[in-house]
């Protein structure tokens, strides 16, 4: 039993992560319809980002205090990742809005890949360890929670608060749900379309910086190609809470971290990739909408 | 605005260079960390950093720059031509060729043909090892894959993300049943194919009500199910250390490549050994197997089942309502397309002589589909082309050890190949978003063929 309540918190943690990363997947699909193949390469330049900022606050000031500096690595990332965001949509995405639909599709996978070896050949292939941060634990019986699991459920928590809080109750967020109801009807009652939709690309990858500076904290390690993986992994949670729907990719990040680390848990920790991939064919085939999603109505 | 643009180029000019002030701006805080500052591991193998402002001022220079020459001159120049062509009125696909254009293919063909021949003539037997087997036979890899993965996207426009998966199945199909029950080449290249097919519709026949990016979704995740199973399979397929000593093709039995042999084909024809002849063959057969895929896409496209497909990627409402069968037609697509992957992996498997998971990554995936969208979807011609030029140019770029002397000794090109590929593929998508070939040669038509532009037809709904 202790074990199992364990892994939970374990899946917990990881399932925030993907949550976080997911809320971007699902806030871009909804709004122009594209899967932005470079979310996870974002996530990874936000883990980057969070590194360099580590690395030189640690060397300026030794003894600085460790919320310090995790408010200003979470901060700069956001800033450095919401920018790099902003400017991909302008390059590579927006003079092909309203093109054939796999144009998008293809220049996002060629951003991926523009990204990932941006880093490897700017920072280098190898590694990137830092030490440990974060290493308080709590001991409650059998059950050991970290301090930083904690930080990173409570950080998820807050985030996704003032994100709920942006898109529900704000002339903003009321832009972003008419732009992605009917963006031409949206553009005619006066909403800026261009300005909102790229307003999405920098929240989705302000939470994204977040999500891979808690990884790097989590993991105490960074690397070029550490996109891919939890990349994939948190679309599959946007699709399984049903894409569009930003409930829903939370709910999916959780599912997806609990059943990576319950499956790694008990069963082979070898195939746990192959689970949620598995898993993601499974619900595309039988529910496509996913759990909270709206079904999609074709039109001649 | 229409008044600046046509009154003179003052305004423009402002214009560009405030842009490039901003794009100086905005790319400086974009490299800041990233070009910057450097992290690298020092003696005590601790993770420390170090500033790389000349680098970083290049960066923005070229990046200000850039954005001042595109808003300043190049951006006003295309628009002029555009207008100048709108004026005229003449359409962009002209009837009248020149003789390059219209015997095209004939000529590629005859080039292709005696490639080796010339290579060798020209660098002789060591040094056209490099041309036949890294350009050559490299290059027609990826043509036959993109021929293959354009049946599935490029004629029934169902997009495939995980297409490497069958060409994985066909690579491990022949190494593990040539390396266990030691059949020949011959033998297992059709089984491969056929392996592969029986693989498409198992794959294809669950996500059959899938379409767009959903498809694309499921298909991504197969493809990365069977590269992880291959790799923790390790029983089988011994995992990340792949299978090695895999056997190489004969001359349809009748001479044998391997040395030592009775039959060898060197000492049977009394040559000098050099492993140029082995290569030279494995050009002729992949070559073979590409022109089987281009005459079977073809034929097929002239065929109800070809039709089918087309019809499919129009319009999948209207092409069940004409009482097509939609299930078959995204099934026997799946097949054929990862036939031809299939063929291309057994070809792949005996070349190497070694598989591992490492060649059937999902970047090879995006690679293909890549090739198959900036050809032109559709269009063979296209699509050949598409990949000669994006593994050509990054087998090209393997070879510039020259620009060591300019960037220094420690300049590796091919670190920047990857870059570099990537980089192309989203500046050829922003230029030609109908890739390379844009028109399209009907195969049903009514009095005259006549090609028409490739923004008329559709890409499908998956």
């Amino acid at each position: 039993m202790e074990y199992f309540i364990q892994q939970l918190i374990n899946g917990l943690t990881l399932g925030s992560i993907y949550g976080l990363v997911a809320i971007g997947y699902t806030m871009v699909y909804g709004i122009i319809g594209m899967i932005n193949f470079a979310h996870g390469d974002i996530f990874m330049l936000g883990g980057f980002a969070a590194l360099i900022v580590f690395l030189i606050a640690t060397s300026f000031f030794a003894g600085i205090p460790v919320a310090l500096l995790l408010l200003l690595m979470l901060l700069v990332g956001m800033l450095m990742t919401g920018l790099w965001n902003w400017t991909i949509e302008r390059v590579a995405y927006r003079p092909l809005r309203g093109s054939f639909r796999l144009a998008p599709l293809i220049t996002a996978i060629g951003m991926s890949i523009v990204l990932s070896n941006f880093i490897q050949v700017t920072q280098g292939p190898r590694n990137k360890p830092i030490p440990p941060m974060v290493t308080d634990v709590f001991h409650l019986g059998a059950i050991t929670v970290s301090l930083k699991q904690v930080l990173i459920v409570v950080i998820t928590a807050v985030l996704l608060f003032a994100f709920w809080y942006i898109v529900n109750r704000t002339p903003l967020g009321r832009a972003q749900r008419a732009t992605e109801q009917d963006r031409k009807m949206a553009a005619l009652l006066g909403v800026d379309v261009d300005r909102t939709i790229s307003i999405t690309f920098i929240m989705g990858a302000a939470l994204a910086a977040v999500a891979g500076a808690m990884y790097l904290m989590y993991y105490g390690v960074a690397s070029f190609n550490d996109g891919f993986i939890p990349g994939v992994k948190a679309f599959t949670a946007a699709v399984l809470g049903g894409i569009g729907s930003l409930p829903g990719a939370v709910l999916g990040g959780l599912l997806i971290g609990l059943i990576e680390s319950l499956w790694s848990a008990y069963f082979s920790i070898a195939y746990k990739d192959v689970a949620t991939f598995a898993i993601l064919a499974f619900v595309l085939i039988f529910k496509p909408t996913g759990i909270l999603g709206r079904p999609e109505v074709e039109k001649v | 605005m229409t008044a600046a643009t046509e009154t003179g180029h003052p305004n423009v000019l402002a214009k560009a260079v405030r842009e490039g002030l901003f794009a100086g701006v905005v790319s400086f805080f974009m490299f800041l960390l990233f070009v910057g500052i450097e992290t690298y591991q020092d003696i005590n193998n601790a993770l420390v950093w170090r500033t790389r402002w000349g680098l970083l001022a290049i960066f923005v220079v070229v990046a200000a720059v850039g954005r001042f020459l595109t808003v300043g001159f190049i951006k006003p120049h295309i628009d002029r031509r555009k207008l100048a062509k709108a004026k005229s009125g003449v359409l962009e696909i002209s009837e009248q060729k020149n003789f390059f254009h219209r015997h095209f293919l004939k000529i590629a063909l005859i080039f292709l043909l005696v490639y080796p021949f010339l290579s060798l003539l020209i660098v002789g037997k060591q040094g056209s090892l490099k041309y036949v087997d890294n350009f050559g036979i490299q290059i027609l890899i990826y043509v036959m894959l993109a021929w293959g993965l354009n049946i599935v996207v490029g004629l029934a426009g169902l997009l495939d993300l995980g297409y490497v998966a069958f060409y994985a199945v066909g690579a491990y199909s022949y190494a593990l049943l040539s390396s266990y029950f030691g059949f020949s080449f011959w033998l297992l290249l059709p089984m491969s194919g056929i392996l592969a097919a029986l693989w498409g519709i198992i794959l294809g026949f669950p996500v059959l009500r899938l379409r767009g990016d959903y498809l694309a979704i499921v298909t991504l995740a197969f493809g990365e199910i069977i590269r992880l199973v291959l790799i923790n399979w390790t029983d089988v397929t011994k995992g990340t250390f792949g299978i090695s000593g895999i056997a190489k093709a004969s001359f349809f039995g009748i001479w044998s490549f391997d040395t030592g042999t009775t039959n060898n084909f060197v000492k049977a024809w009394g040559l000098s050994a050099s492993s140029v002849y082995y290569k030279v063959f494995l050009f002729y057969v992949i070559l073979a197997l590409c022109m089987l895929t281009a005459y079977v896409t073809i034929r097929l496209r002239r065929m109800p089942i070809g039709r089918a497909w087309e019809a499919l990627r129009e319009d999948e409402i209207a092409c069940r309502s004409l009482g097509i069968n939609t299930v078959t037609t995204k099934l026997t697509a799946f097949a054929t397309g990862a036939m031809f992957g299939g063929f291309a992996g057994a070809f792949f498997a005996t070349r190497q002589g070694f598989v591992s998971p490492e060649s059937f990554v999902f970047l090879e995936s995006a690679v293909i589909l890549a090739m198959v969208v900036l050809g032109g979807m559709g269009s063979l011609t296209g699509i050949a082309l598409a990949a000669v030029v994006m593994v050509g140019g990054t087998e090209v770029l393997r070879e510039m050890s020259f620009l060591k002397s300019v960037f220094g000794p420690d300049f590796t090109p091919e670190l920047y190949r990857m870059l570099l590929f990537g980089l192309a593929m989203i500046i050829v998508m922003l230029f030609k978003p109908r890739g390379f070939v844009g028109s399209r040669e009907p195969t049903a038509f009514l009095k005259e063929r006549r090609a028409v532009s490739g923004s008329f037809t559709k890409e499908g709904h998956g």
